[in-house]
Protein backbone atom coordinates (compact mmCIF):
# COMPACT_ATOMS: atom_id res chain seq x y z
CA UNK A 1 0.00 0.00 0.00
CA UNK A 2 3.17 2.23 0.07
CA UNK A 3 2.10 3.59 -3.58
CA UNK A 4 -0.79 5.19 -2.24
CA UNK A 5 1.01 8.31 -0.72
CA UNK A 6 3.93 10.80 -1.57
CA UNK A 7 5.90 12.89 0.49
CA UNK A 8 5.73 16.52 2.57
CA UNK A 9 7.86 18.21 -0.51
CA UNK A 10 4.99 18.55 -2.16
CA UNK A 11 3.14 20.48 0.04
CA UNK A 12 5.63 23.47 -0.19
CA UNK A 13 3.54 25.64 -2.01
CA UNK A 14 0.41 25.20 -0.20
CA UNK A 15 2.23 25.88 2.85
CA UNK A 16 4.58 28.73 1.60
CA UNK A 17 1.19 30.47 1.17
CA UNK A 18 0.38 30.59 4.70
CA UNK A 19 4.21 30.91 5.58
CA UNK A 20 6.90 33.66 5.46
CA UNK A 21 9.57 30.36 4.88
CA UNK A 22 9.72 27.09 3.72
CA UNK A 23 7.91 24.63 6.05
CA UNK A 24 8.85 21.34 4.58
CA UNK A 25 12.40 21.66 6.30
CA UNK A 26 11.31 22.04 9.54
CA UNK A 27 11.44 19.37 11.65
CA UNK A 28 8.14 18.43 13.75
CA UNK A 29 7.51 16.01 17.10
CA UNK A 30 5.37 13.56 16.53
CA UNK A 31 3.14 13.47 19.24
CA UNK A 32 2.08 9.59 19.32
CA UNK A 33 5.70 8.38 19.14
CA UNK A 34 8.05 10.96 19.38
CA UNK A 35 9.50 10.64 16.08
CA UNK A 36 11.39 13.82 14.91
CA UNK A 37 12.14 14.69 11.05
CA UNK A 38 11.63 17.26 8.70
CA UNK A 39 8.32 18.18 6.99
CA UNK A 40 9.14 17.14 3.77
CA UNK A 41 9.31 13.26 5.12
CA UNK A 42 5.80 13.09 6.44
CA UNK A 43 3.74 10.64 4.21
CA UNK A 44 1.16 12.64 2.50
CA UNK A 45 -2.39 11.46 1.54
CA UNK A 46 -4.20 13.49 -0.94
CA UNK A 47 -7.41 11.45 -1.85
CA UNK A 48 -9.16 12.82 0.60
CA UNK A 49 -11.15 16.26 1.10
CA UNK A 50 -8.07 18.29 1.47
CA UNK A 51 -4.38 16.53 2.76
CA UNK A 52 -3.51 14.53 5.45
CA UNK A 53 0.23 14.20 6.84
CA UNK A 54 0.86 11.10 8.87
CA UNK A 55 4.46 10.35 10.93
CA UNK A 56 6.70 8.03 8.71
CA UNK A 57 7.48 6.41 12.19
CA UNK A 58 3.83 5.19 13.75
CA UNK A 59 1.40 6.72 10.95
CA UNK A 60 -0.55 8.88 13.15
CA UNK A 61 -2.02 12.21 11.99
CA UNK A 62 0.55 15.04 12.47
CA UNK A 63 -1.68 17.59 10.59
CA UNK A 64 -4.41 18.04 8.14
CA UNK A 65 -4.66 20.44 5.86
CA UNK A 66 -7.71 22.03 3.74
CA UNK A 67 -7.73 25.16 1.59
CA UNK A 68 -11.18 27.51 0.58
CA UNK A 69 -11.20 29.55 -1.82
CA UNK A 70 -10.44 32.22 0.66
CA UNK A 71 -8.70 30.38 3.48
CA UNK A 72 -6.92 27.61 4.83
CA UNK A 73 -7.67 25.21 7.80
CA UNK A 74 -4.49 23.72 9.45
CA UNK A 75 -4.91 20.94 11.89
CA UNK A 76 -1.71 20.70 13.65
CA UNK A 77 -2.72 18.12 16.20
CA UNK A 78 0.02 15.46 15.70
CA UNK A 79 3.03 17.74 16.26
CA UNK A 80 3.69 18.91 19.42
CA UNK A 81 6.98 21.17 18.22
CA UNK A 82 7.91 22.66 15.12
CA UNK A 83 11.61 23.62 15.07
CA UNK A 84 11.31 26.17 12.23
CA UNK A 85 14.60 27.59 10.66
CA UNK A 86 14.22 31.29 10.86
CA UNK A 87 16.66 34.58 8.74
CA UNK A 88 19.06 35.48 11.60
CA UNK A 89 17.86 39.23 11.95
CA UNK A 90 21.09 40.57 12.11
CA UNK B 1 22.21 23.12 5.91
CA UNK B 2 21.42 26.04 4.08
CA UNK B 3 20.52 29.15 6.11
CA UNK B 4 17.19 30.14 6.01
CA UNK B 5 16.57 32.85 3.53
CA UNK B 6 14.07 35.53 3.63
CA UNK B 7 11.20 34.68 1.25
CA UNK B 8 8.84 36.87 -0.43
CA UNK B 9 5.01 36.67 -0.54
CA UNK B 10 4.15 33.70 -2.88
CA UNK B 11 1.85 35.04 -5.98
CA UNK B 12 0.98 33.05 -9.42
CA UNK B 13 2.75 34.46 -12.30
CA UNK B 14 1.72 34.10 -16.06
CA UNK B 15 4.51 31.95 -17.86
CA UNK B 16 4.85 31.65 -21.59
CA UNK B 17 5.53 28.59 -23.45
CA UNK B 18 8.44 29.40 -25.59
CA UNK B 19 9.82 25.91 -26.70
CA UNK B 20 8.89 22.34 -26.14
CA UNK B 21 11.07 19.00 -26.55
CA UNK B 22 9.57 15.89 -26.84
CA UNK B 23 11.89 13.74 -24.41
CA UNK B 24 10.13 10.40 -24.82
CA UNK B 25 7.19 9.03 -26.17
CA UNK B 26 5.23 10.16 -22.65
CA UNK B 27 7.29 12.90 -21.68
CA UNK B 28 8.33 16.11 -22.50
CA UNK B 29 9.85 19.30 -21.57
CA UNK B 30 8.24 22.38 -21.81
CA UNK B 31 10.19 25.78 -21.94
CA UNK B 32 8.84 28.88 -20.11
CA UNK B 33 9.65 32.41 -20.01
CA UNK B 34 8.60 33.47 -16.27
CA UNK B 35 8.55 37.78 -15.90
CA UNK B 36 10.21 38.36 -12.51
CA UNK B 37 11.34 34.91 -11.73
CA UNK B 38 13.25 35.07 -8.61
CA UNK B 39 15.77 32.06 -9.25
CA UNK B 40 15.63 28.45 -8.02
CA UNK B 41 18.02 26.10 -6.54
CA UNK B 42 18.51 22.66 -8.01
CA UNK B 43 15.45 20.27 -6.88
CA UNK B 44 13.21 22.85 -6.39
CA UNK B 45 9.97 22.49 -7.49
CA UNK B 46 6.73 24.89 -9.10
CA UNK B 47 3.14 24.52 -8.48
CA UNK B 48 1.78 25.02 -11.59
CA UNK B 49 -2.34 26.06 -12.30
CA UNK B 50 -4.23 25.54 -15.18
CA UNK B 51 -7.99 27.31 -15.30
CA UNK B 52 -10.82 26.48 -18.00
CA UNK B 53 -12.87 29.17 -19.43
CA UNK B 54 -15.89 28.02 -16.99
CA UNK B 55 -13.39 28.98 -13.89
CA UNK B 56 -12.54 25.04 -13.09
CA UNK B 57 -9.29 25.37 -12.09
CA UNK B 58 -6.69 22.36 -11.59
CA UNK B 59 -3.41 22.44 -9.71
CA UNK B 60 -0.06 20.14 -9.65
CA UNK B 61 3.25 20.20 -8.71
CA UNK B 62 6.23 20.18 -10.96
CA UNK B 63 10.24 19.74 -10.35
CA UNK B 64 12.38 22.21 -12.43
CA UNK B 65 14.80 20.21 -15.09
CA UNK B 66 16.96 23.69 -15.92
CA UNK B 67 19.66 25.16 -14.20
CA UNK B 68 19.15 28.84 -13.13
CA UNK B 69 19.33 30.89 -16.03
CA UNK B 70 17.29 34.06 -15.64
CA UNK B 71 14.02 33.76 -16.05
CA UNK B 72 13.96 30.53 -18.33
CA UNK B 73 12.48 27.84 -16.83
CA UNK B 74 12.26 24.41 -18.15
CA UNK B 75 10.16 21.76 -16.69
CA UNK B 76 9.67 17.60 -17.69
CA UNK B 77 6.73 16.04 -17.55
CA UNK B 78 5.74 12.26 -17.51
CA UNK B 79 2.11 11.79 -18.89
CA UNK B 80 -0.02 9.76 -16.50
CA UNK B 81 -2.49 8.14 -18.27
CA UNK B 82 -5.74 8.69 -16.11
CA UNK B 83 -4.32 12.44 -14.70
CA UNK B 84 -6.39 15.39 -15.50
CA UNK B 85 -3.49 17.79 -16.17
CA UNK B 86 -0.72 16.02 -17.66
CA UNK B 87 -1.79 14.65 -20.75
CA UNK B 88 -3.03 18.25 -21.60
CA UNK B 89 0.64 19.61 -20.89
CA UNK B 90 2.06 16.64 -22.98
CA UNK B 91 0.17 16.55 -25.84
CA UNK B 92 -1.49 19.45 -26.07
CA UNK B 93 0.28 22.13 -25.21
CA UNK B 94 2.04 24.28 -27.91
CA UNK B 95 4.68 27.44 -28.03
CA UNK B 96 2.51 30.60 -27.60
CA UNK B 97 0.40 28.93 -24.64
CA UNK B 98 0.54 30.38 -20.66
CA UNK B 99 -0.73 29.19 -17.84
CA UNK B 100 0.07 29.77 -14.03
CA UNK B 101 3.09 28.91 -11.95
CA UNK B 102 4.05 29.82 -8.42
CA UNK B 103 7.61 29.67 -7.17
CA UNK B 104 9.91 27.93 -6.84
CA UNK B 105 9.18 26.14 -3.72
CA UNK B 106 10.53 23.28 -1.55
CA UNK B 107 14.11 23.92 0.40
CA UNK B 108 14.36 19.94 1.84
CA UNK B 109 15.59 18.17 -1.30
CA UNK B 110 17.82 20.59 -2.88
CA UNK B 111 21.69 20.56 -3.58
CA UNK B 112 23.65 23.10 -2.56
CA UNK B 113 26.67 23.70 -5.45
CA UNK B 114 28.66 25.53 -3.22
CA UNK B 115 29.20 22.07 -1.01
CA UNK B 116 31.91 19.89 -2.48
CA UNK B 117 30.80 16.30 -0.78
CA UNK B 118 30.39 14.07 -3.37
CA UNK B 119 26.66 13.23 -3.89
CA UNK B 120 24.61 10.02 -4.95
CA UNK B 121 21.70 10.70 -7.15
CA UNK B 122 19.19 7.39 -7.92
CA UNK B 123 16.46 7.88 -9.98
CA UNK B 124 13.43 5.66 -10.67
CA UNK B 125 11.52 6.89 -13.88
CA UNK B 126 10.09 10.98 -13.99
CA UNK B 127 12.29 11.07 -10.79
CA UNK B 128 15.12 12.06 -12.86
CA UNK B 129 13.95 15.07 -13.02
CA UNK B 130 14.84 17.28 -10.29
CA UNK B 131 18.43 15.35 -10.24
CA UNK B 132 18.87 16.28 -13.85
CA UNK B 133 18.65 20.36 -12.46
CA UNK B 134 21.33 19.10 -10.04
CA UNK B 135 23.50 17.86 -12.66
CA UNK B 136 22.68 21.10 -14.96
CA UNK B 137 23.78 23.22 -12.42
CA UNK B 138 26.89 21.72 -11.43
CA UNK B 139 27.90 21.79 -15.39
CA UNK B 140 27.32 25.49 -15.35
CA UNK B 141 28.78 26.70 -11.96
CA UNK B 142 31.89 24.12 -12.85
CA UNK B 143 31.56 22.43 -9.32
CA UNK B 144 34.19 19.97 -8.52
CA UNK B 145 31.93 17.97 -6.35
CA UNK B 146 31.97 14.16 -7.71
CA UNK B 147 28.49 12.83 -8.87
CA UNK B 148 27.13 9.31 -9.58
CA UNK B 149 24.17 8.81 -10.77
CA UNK B 150 21.88 5.72 -11.11
CA UNK B 151 18.91 5.90 -12.87
CA UNK B 152 16.48 3.29 -13.28
CA UNK B 153 14.19 2.75 -15.88
CA UNK B 154 11.73 0.62 -17.56
CA UNK B 155 13.62 0.80 -20.70
CA UNK B 156 16.18 2.99 -22.95
CA UNK B 157 13.45 4.65 -24.34
CA UNK B 158 11.46 5.81 -21.84
CA UNK B 159 14.77 6.67 -19.77
CA UNK B 160 14.65 10.64 -19.97
CA UNK B 161 17.45 13.15 -21.13
CA UNK B 162 19.78 9.61 -22.11
CA UNK B 163 21.46 11.33 -24.65
CA UNK B 164 22.02 14.36 -22.98
CA UNK B 165 23.22 12.24 -19.98
CA UNK B 166 25.84 10.06 -22.27
CA UNK B 167 27.26 12.54 -23.54
CA UNK B 168 27.31 14.92 -20.18
CA UNK B 169 29.11 11.88 -18.77
CA UNK B 170 31.77 11.44 -21.22
CA UNK B 171 32.37 15.73 -21.35
CA UNK B 172 31.85 16.53 -17.07
CA UNK B 173 34.31 15.42 -15.22
CA UNK B 174 33.19 14.01 -11.97
CA UNK B 175 29.96 13.13 -13.09
CA UNK B 176 29.21 9.02 -13.30
CA UNK B 177 26.06 7.84 -14.97
CA UNK B 178 24.79 4.29 -14.89
CA UNK B 179 21.28 3.23 -16.29
CA UNK B 180 19.08 0.37 -14.69
CA UNK B 181 16.51 -1.06 -17.27
CA UNK B 182 13.92 -2.74 -15.70
CA UNK B 183 11.90 -4.47 -18.68
CA UNK B 184 14.77 -5.34 -21.18
CA UNK B 185 14.57 -8.79 -22.00
CA UNK B 186 17.21 -10.43 -19.63
CA UNK B 187 20.57 -12.05 -21.08
CA UNK B 188 22.54 -14.31 -18.89
CA UNK B 189 24.87 -11.57 -18.63
CA UNK B 190 22.27 -8.45 -17.62
CA UNK B 191 19.56 -10.43 -15.41
CA UNK B 192 21.02 -9.38 -12.37
CA UNK B 193 21.64 -5.81 -13.12
CA UNK B 194 18.01 -4.67 -14.01
CA UNK B 195 17.03 -3.55 -10.78
CA UNK B 196 19.06 -1.51 -8.28
CA UNK B 197 19.67 -3.25 -5.16
CA UNK B 198 22.47 -3.24 -2.99
CA UNK B 199 25.36 -4.95 -5.38
CA UNK B 200 24.25 -1.55 -7.80
CA UNK B 201 24.33 0.70 -5.36
CA UNK B 202 27.79 -0.28 -3.77
CA UNK B 203 29.09 -0.52 -7.33
CA UNK B 204 27.95 2.60 -9.45
CA UNK B 205 27.78 4.24 -5.79
CA UNK B 206 29.93 5.72 -3.00
CA UNK B 207 30.98 3.93 0.17
CA UNK B 208 29.47 6.10 3.33
CA UNK B 209 32.73 6.62 4.36
CA UNK B 210 32.93 9.44 2.09
CA UNK B 211 30.06 11.21 3.30
CA UNK B 212 28.15 11.28 0.29
CA UNK B 213 25.05 13.53 0.22
CA UNK B 214 22.17 10.80 -1.45
CA UNK B 215 19.43 12.15 -3.09
CA UNK B 216 16.79 9.83 -3.91
CA UNK B 217 13.60 10.45 -5.86
CA UNK B 218 11.20 8.56 -7.66
CA UNK B 219 8.07 6.35 -7.09
CA UNK B 220 7.52 5.73 -3.54
CA UNK B 221 7.74 1.86 -3.37
CA UNK B 222 11.10 2.74 -5.19
CA UNK B 223 12.16 5.20 -2.77
CA UNK B 224 11.43 3.87 0.20
CA UNK B 225 12.91 0.72 -1.16
CA UNK B 226 16.55 2.61 -2.01
CA UNK B 227 16.83 4.91 0.93
CA UNK B 228 16.29 1.57 3.33
CA UNK B 229 19.06 -0.31 1.39
CA UNK B 230 21.41 2.71 1.54
CA UNK B 231 20.66 3.20 5.33
CA UNK B 232 20.99 -0.14 6.06
CA UNK B 233 25.01 -0.34 3.87
CA UNK B 234 25.70 2.17 6.42
CA UNK B 235 24.89 5.91 4.69
CA UNK B 236 23.98 8.41 7.57
CA UNK B 237 20.03 8.87 7.39
CA UNK B 238 20.16 12.42 7.69
CA UNK B 239 22.26 12.65 4.30
CA UNK B 240 19.91 10.20 2.56
CA UNK B 241 17.27 12.87 1.23
CA UNK B 242 14.13 11.47 -0.56
CA UNK B 243 11.22 13.28 -2.91
CA UNK B 244 8.23 10.24 -3.57
CA UNK B 245 5.66 11.13 -6.21
CA UNK B 246 3.24 8.60 -5.96
CA UNK B 247 2.55 5.61 -7.70
CA UNK B 248 3.03 7.03 -11.29
CA UNK B 249 4.25 10.37 -10.99
CA UNK B 250 1.36 13.94 -10.93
Amino acid sequence: MSDTWVDGNGLAGALRELFAVDITTARGTCVGCGTVGPVAGARVYTRAPGVVARCPGCGGVLFRLVRGPDRAWLDLRGVTCLEIQVPDSG
Amino acid sequence: MARAAVLGRLSWRVADVVDVVEETSTARSLILDVPDWPGHRPGQHVDLRLTAEDGYSAQRSYSISSAPDGGRVELTVQRVEDGEVSPYLVDVVEPGDRFEVRGPVGGYFVWDPDDPAPVLLVAGGSGVVPLMAMIRTRGARGSPAPFRLIYSSRTPGTAVYRQELRVRAESNPGLEVAFAFTRVPSTATDAGRRRVGTDRLRESGWPPDLGPTCFVCGPTGFVESISRLLVDAGHDPARVLTERFGPTGG
